[in-house]
């Protein structure tokens, strides 16, 4: 009971913040740079919850997610630019493309721990960059054109999926087993949980959203190159994670709209805006190791109170 | 019937290093028994074999009949044999409930795309697991700790969990690694009566590595001993006790025979 009204709090907020968002964009109030950003946070906020799975979930330390997002991106524009299919179709089958080249990257690097895990990501990653850098078909190094699909609702649709998969992949007994990989693999392993299962199945899942972040980037920018995929972008992601606070999905999206919104206002100062977004992160590290939400849900503190009411 | 448990001559070798071998040992349904031996003797290194951890590089392994030699960690588990550890692993951030539940976790059925759809099979197995992960709380008397996090348990308590958390998972032997390590002698007792009754309650046999002597003595039927990697003894208590072997092993060859 308590599930399904969470549940609808969520739908009901998913659709409150749409219909703002929707007003704000089409009566004129947001510009276009700032309607940009709407889009461009969504990309992020999908980016940080499909890399919590693998990270924070999951405790699999990957550095090489903007390869799956360069995957998404790259598929999904040879869809409908090259072959001229539907937008919706370009999306869908950009993800599960990331996810298979997920499948592929994950089964022999998941077998590796803690750093050697996150080299070889990274190393992967670049691999997957660097192919795309070569095959003419996509533009080589000038990069490839696509025309502009991504809107607020497109965008806004894949979110609210994206949140909803993965906090259902959580919330089951499919997300404990990741949890428990996280918290001793030795135990997990002992207590009947097929480990490279579940690393992997994470690893693809993830993969799968990060592919599809990649067909809503790809369609919003007019042009795609290899540089944007590079493991400074992996990094980027990386950072709306940690911030959040590493197991914590609500703390990935806030960060990632924090993050989102500090940079884009940085824009304006394009000297310091290094400086200033690298000093925000420091401080917040230390004052805030844990990061923002530490391992707590959103949902926590409203649940915390409810249990209170119910002693009473 | 055959025994429940059959080790025939296992044994492994890390490179140079025979850490067990010729490691025999029959476990018979509702048996209690101990392993004992001084420390580095390859008590657990036995149990990793017996578990998965490591495959032996000699010997083979049948439990209920069928072969375990290769099988993976979870696998054996899924098999029916399930353990607890020297030094406790906790699923230290999640609740006391939910650890008991990782443990229920492969006897459920639901797909990872019923629990991301939440289609009915989500639901009602959620519900069984809930349901059942609350009754072994009950039973170790730590339903009024469920919501808190395993880490912030006491010592014994911790203890107490992981017991729980490892007969959740369905084991017909259950391997317990030395649990009365760190307990005081009124936490040892408890934990005596509690082995005892959980043997009988859930049809148990039961092997369990152990240094306190009194506990050892105390409960298991039979004992084993090990020393340097072999076997040096098996018998009851009283045999154990009095057996040259082991006192050697324990505290040294005997000066007497020297003088007489």
């Amino acid at each position: 009971m308590k599930k399904m009204n969470k549940f609808w709090l969520f739908l009901i907020l998913a659709v409150v913040v749409y219909g703002v968002g929707q007003g704000l964009i089409q009566t004129g109030i947001l510009n276009a740079f700032y309607s940009n950003m709407l889009i461009l946070m969504i990309i992020n906020i999908v980016l940080a919850a499909s890399l919590h799975l693998v990270i924070g979930i999951t405790g699999q330390f990957s550095i090489g997610h903007a390869g799956f997002l360069a995957v998404g991106a790259y598929v999904s524009a040879i869809i409908t630019m090259k072959f001229e299919l539907p937008f919706v179709l370009a999306i869908i089958i950009g993800g599960i493309v990331a996810a298979l080249a997920g499948l592929l990257v994950g089964i022999p690097t998941l077998r590796l721990r803690g750093d050697y895990l996150a080299i070889a990501t990274l190393g992967f990653g670049e691999i997957i960059r660097i192919v795309f850098l070569n095959i003419e078909y996509v533009g080589g190094a000038s990069g490839m054109m696509v025309s502009n699909m991504t809107t607020w609702t497109s965008a806004f649709v894949c979110l609210v999926i994206t949140i909803l998969v993965i906090s259902n992949f959580t919330n089951s007994r499919h997300g404990r087993a990741c949890i428990a990989i996280r918290e001793n693999e030795i135990a997990a392993d002992a207590m009947g949980i097929n480990t490279t299962f579940y690393k992997v199945a994470a690893f693809a899942i993830g993969s799968f959203f990060a592919g599809i972040a990649g067909g809503l980037f790809a369609h919003n920018f007019y042009i795609i190159q290899p540089t944007n995929f590079g493991f400074l972008k992996s990094f980027d992601i990386l950072i709306f994670v940690v911030l959040g606070g590493l197991g914590s999905l609500s703390g990935s999206v806030i960060s990632a709209i924090l993050l989102t919104i500090i940079s884009t206002y940085l824009q304006q100062y394009p000297e310091t805006r290094m400086i200033i977004y690298s000093i925000v992160l420091v401080v917040v590290m230390l004052y805030r190791p844990q990061g923002l939400m530490g391992t707590r849900e959103i949902t926590d503190f409203f649940g915390k109170k409810k249990t209170a009411k119910g002693g009473n | 019937m055959g025994a429940l448990l059959q080790v025939k001559e296992a044994g492994i070798q890390f490179g140079g290093l025979k850490a067990v071998s010729g490691f025999n040992m029959e476990l018979n349904q509702g048996e209690l028994v101990g392993l004992i031996g001084p420390n580095g003797a390859g008590k657990t290194t036995s149990f990793n074999l017996l578990t998965g951890v490591y495959v032996p590089t000699e010997g083979d392994i049948l439990f209920d009949g069928k072969r375990l030699n290769g099988l993976a960690p979870y696998q054996v588990t899924r098999k029916g044999i399930s353990r607890t550890f020297q030094n406790i692993r906790l699923f230290s951030e999640l609740s006391v409930l939910d650890n008991v539940k990782v443990a229920y976790h492969s006897l459920a059925k639901h797909s990872i795309l019923s629990s991301i759809f939440r289609l009915p099979s989500h639901f009602s197995e959620e519900k069984v697991m809930e349901e059942k992960s609350l009754e072994f709380l009950k039973i170790f008397q730590l339903d009024r700790y469920k919501d808190e996090k395993a880490k912030n348990l006491p010592y014994g308590q911790q203890r107490r969990l992981e017991i729980a958390r490892a007969l959740a998972a369905g084991p017909k032997l259950l391997l317990l690694d030395e649990p009365a390590a760190g307990m005081n002698p009124q936490e040892t007792h408890e934990l005596m009566e509690l082995i005892a009754f959980i043997r009988k309650q859930f049809d148990l046999t039961i092997l369990l590595i152990e240094h306190d002597m009194a506990l050892v003595m105390g409960i298991c039927e039979r004992i084993y001993v090990l020393d340097h990697g072999q076997l040096i003894a098996e018998g009851t208590p009283d045999v154990i006790r009095n057996h040259p072997k082991v006192i050697e092993a324990y505290l040294g060859e005997e000066v007497t025979s020297d003088n007489a």
